[in-house]
């Protein structure tokens, strides 16, 4: 298919949900409805609040989640592989091809392997080396290009700062060598400086590699800095998404403005600009009808109040997608 | 005339397994009456030790050097060792908030009732009074159906609501001094911008003195008058807001600054500050700073500099290292 390597296809994913065993069963709406495509060797960003519904889109993506409806396509060199329909030997083929590098690095490393087992798990799981040399050279190999140390391949995890073990989960994540890296808040707990570092290695293991990224963050500075193509979510949906540097500086929906003018600018003279949006975001298991934002927008039309209105994006420029209700 | 809060020469040194670890080095600031004094620095800089001292929250492991003090309205806090003298500051003239709002809430009782107990404990009151007080401070923070969340649990409210109630049982006393350590970290930016902007309403209406610690220079250019910027337990430079953020000093400053995105700057490249901090058990001699910095001249290199801050511009305070190394970065 062309530039893209991935195909979003309509994409809904919901959960059940019962608060106790004589309530009524209820639909947590997660992900709706959502179109994207991904193309070969884009930085494509995700950003939105807390409980937007980012990880649950990544992880379906990755076919770590159920799909409810619709459906996504991996574009590899000779075939397409349809997530939603995929034999055991796919599943497995696909699982090399497209890896998460986890938010907590802590967490996600178990503290009685030392770096060189964390690192060739993956490895040894999917049966991808056929002898302990073999894995070690990959190890090794993908190691260096973390700029983790050989000496460093024989210690433990809690020996290492958060940079150093963020290093090790990209290690781990890339060893396989896959073509596509889901990063899900993979900087957000670190201190601005290592998180430079960590987004420089990430670009430059881009284009060393080859890889496609979905990035996933509630930082939009970051985002701004790394990503191509951003989209931004809300409550299940994508109410906007673009070239990274025109949607930025261009800002159609009202939620990416409030969003945008919420970030605390570094500038003492530029105080209290923020559009203060009111409340939360509601709660995903009643999503209020037409546009999902209608609760919180600073500056609803006339149209937008009965919520009648049906979501979608539509195309305002070239690639800047918004949804259409804010447009009209 | 004086200062709501001065802290003076202060060490905070923790006895451990692996021996003594400095975490706070000879560090001196102070924090009027109205005024916000933000504390920047990254992961493990002292920035909370620092916060703790001022309440005596340290663990029994930790000890102060004799000639520190912490003036508080006249009184040294670090000579305080009755329990009296403790309620006086904690909870009393002081309040201290959190990055996770379930650490000042007991799981097992009622928001309100945590409200009314610390009241009875500090203010000459009866429950009704008490009860009345919290919520209107319930109110005044912006939560919705105040009666109702008086009765509720902390874990029953949404992750900003929580954030708001903690900042209500905080001020309820009416403290002279509010410690708010990381309370914005764990927020996203819209609910950030929403406490951010209450912090700043409350603060100019009570005139408290307020000491707000982050690790995000965004926030402290948005909340702080003045800025203490720390590392590994020193403060290596200090001064109004302004001249902080744009005109630092200290390389240790500018390399923070250049390494944080800058949503107005995207062509500006992210640049790490070379190496990684050094583990408190060896702190480097002389400069805290002069295992990274990228200026150091040969003796400042050696550590044969001491740590001193010199007044550069009218209350621009920087480490003297920072001058000398630094002119030309
Ligand atoms: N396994 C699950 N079962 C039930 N509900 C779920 C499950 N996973 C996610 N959800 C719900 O789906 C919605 C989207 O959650 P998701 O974790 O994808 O958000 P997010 O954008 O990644 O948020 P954050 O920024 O906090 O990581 C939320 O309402 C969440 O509570
Ligand atoms: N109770 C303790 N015992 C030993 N070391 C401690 C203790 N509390 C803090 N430290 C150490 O003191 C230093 C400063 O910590 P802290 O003030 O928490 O940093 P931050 O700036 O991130 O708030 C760190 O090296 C930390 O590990
Ligand atoms: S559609 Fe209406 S309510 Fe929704 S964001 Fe746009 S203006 Fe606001
Ligand atoms: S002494 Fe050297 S190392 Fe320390 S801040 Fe100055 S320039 Fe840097
Ligand atoms: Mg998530
Ligand atoms: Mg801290």
């Amino acid at each position: 298919m062309g530039d893209n390597l991935i195909s979003v296809n309509n994409v809904s994913v919901n959960f059940d949900y019962q608060e106790n065993f004589i309530s009524k069963k209820q639909k947590i709406h997660a992900v709706n409805n959502i179109n994207i495509k991904i193309k070969k060797g884009s930085f494509f960003g995700l950003v939105g609040e807390s409980g937007s519904g980012k990880t649950t889109l990544g992880r379906a993506i990755l076919g770590a989640n159920k799909i409810s409806s619709g459906n996504v396509i991996f574009h590899d060199d000779e075939r397409d592989y349809d997530l939603t329909n995929m034999n055991k030997q796919d599943l497995k083929e696909y699982r090399k091809k497209a890896q998460l590098i986890f938010q907590d690095p802590y967490a996600a490393l178990s503290p009685r392997m030392t770096v060189r087992d964390i690192i060739a798990e993956p490895l040894e799981v999917m049966k991808i080396t056929n002898s302990r040399q073999e894995t070690d050279e990959r190890v090794r190999d993908i190691a260096a290009k973390c700029r983790l140390n050989i000496e460093h391949l024989r210690r433990f995890p809690h020996a290492f700062s958060g940079g150093q073990r963020q290093r090790i989960s990209i290690a781990r994540a890339l060893v396989s060598n896959p073509k596509f890296i889901v990063a899900d808040e993979s900087v957000a707990a670190l201190d601005v400086s290592i998180q430079a570092d960590i987004l420089n290695l990430l670009k430059q293991l881009q284009t060393e590699l080859n890889l496609t990224y979905l990035f996933i963050s509630h930082d939009l500075s970051v985002v701004a800095h790394v990503c191509d193509v951003v989209a931004v979510m809300y409550l299940g949906h994508i109410v906007e998404m673009g070239p990274s540097r025109e949607l930025f500086k261009n800002p159609k929906h009202s939620y990416t403005k409030a969003l945008l003018s919420s970030i605390p600018s570094i500038d003492p003279e530029k105080r209290s600009e923020a559009i203060e949006l009111k409340g939360e975001i509601p709660s995903a298991l009643n999503p209020p009808p037409g546009c999902v934002f209608r609760t919180r927008c600073p500056n609803p039309g006339i149209d937008c109040k009965g919520g009648e209105i049906t979501m979608g994006l539509t195309e305002v420029e070239p690639g800047h997608w918004v949804d259409q209700c804010c447009v009209l | 005339m004086s200062h709501l809060l001065e802290v003076k020469n202060l060490d905070v040194k923790f006895d451990t397994d692996e021996g003594r670890i400095t975490a706070v080095e000879n560090i001196s600031l102070s924090v009027d009456q109205g005024e916000v004094l933000g504390i920047v620095g990254e992961s493990g800089s002292g920035k909370s030790v620092t916060a703790k001292s001022i309440m005596k929250l340290n663990p029994g492991n930790t000890s102060y050097n004799e000639d520190a003090e912490i003036i508080l309205d006249n009184e040294n806090i670090l000579q305080f060792t009755s329990k009296q003298d403790l309620k006086k500051i904690r909870g009393g003239k002081v309040s201290m908030i959190f990055q996770e709002p379930m650490a000042s809430f007991a799981p097992a009782i009622k928001i309100g009732a945590q409200m009314v107990e610390q009241l009875l404990i500090h203010k000459n009151i009866n429950n009704d009074e008490a009860k009345s007080i919290s919520i209107n401070m319930l109110k005044r923070v912006g939560i919705a159906d105040a009666e109702k969340r008086f009765n509720q649990y902390a874990f029953e409210l949404s992750g900003g609501m929580r954030q708001r109630a903690m900042i209500a049982m905080a001020l309820s006393t009416m403290p002279k001094l509010l410690l708010a350590d990381e309370p914005t970290t764990a927020l996203d930016v819209t609910i950030q911008a929403q406490v951010i902007n209450l912090i700043k309403d409350i603060i100019k209406e009570y005139q408290m003195g307020v000491i707000f610690i982050t690790h995000d220079l965004g926030v402290i250019a948005q909340v702080a008058d003045h800025v203490a910027v720390m590392y590994l337990g020193s403060v290596v430079e200090k001064g109004p807001v302004n001249e902080i953020l744009k005109n630092p000093k200290h390389p240790y400053t500018k390399g923070l600054l250049q390494a944080l995105p800058d949503i107005n700057n995207l062509d500006a490249p992210l640049s790490p500050i070379p190496g990684n901090i050094p583990s408190p058990l060896d702190r480097p001699t002389g400069c805290v700073f002069r295992t990274r910095c990228p200026h150091h001249n040969p003796e400042g290199k050696d550590g044969k500099i001491e740590m001193k801050l010199i007044e550069v511009e009218p209350g621009h305070w920087v480490d003297q290292c920072g001058i000398q190394c630094g002119q030309n970065g």
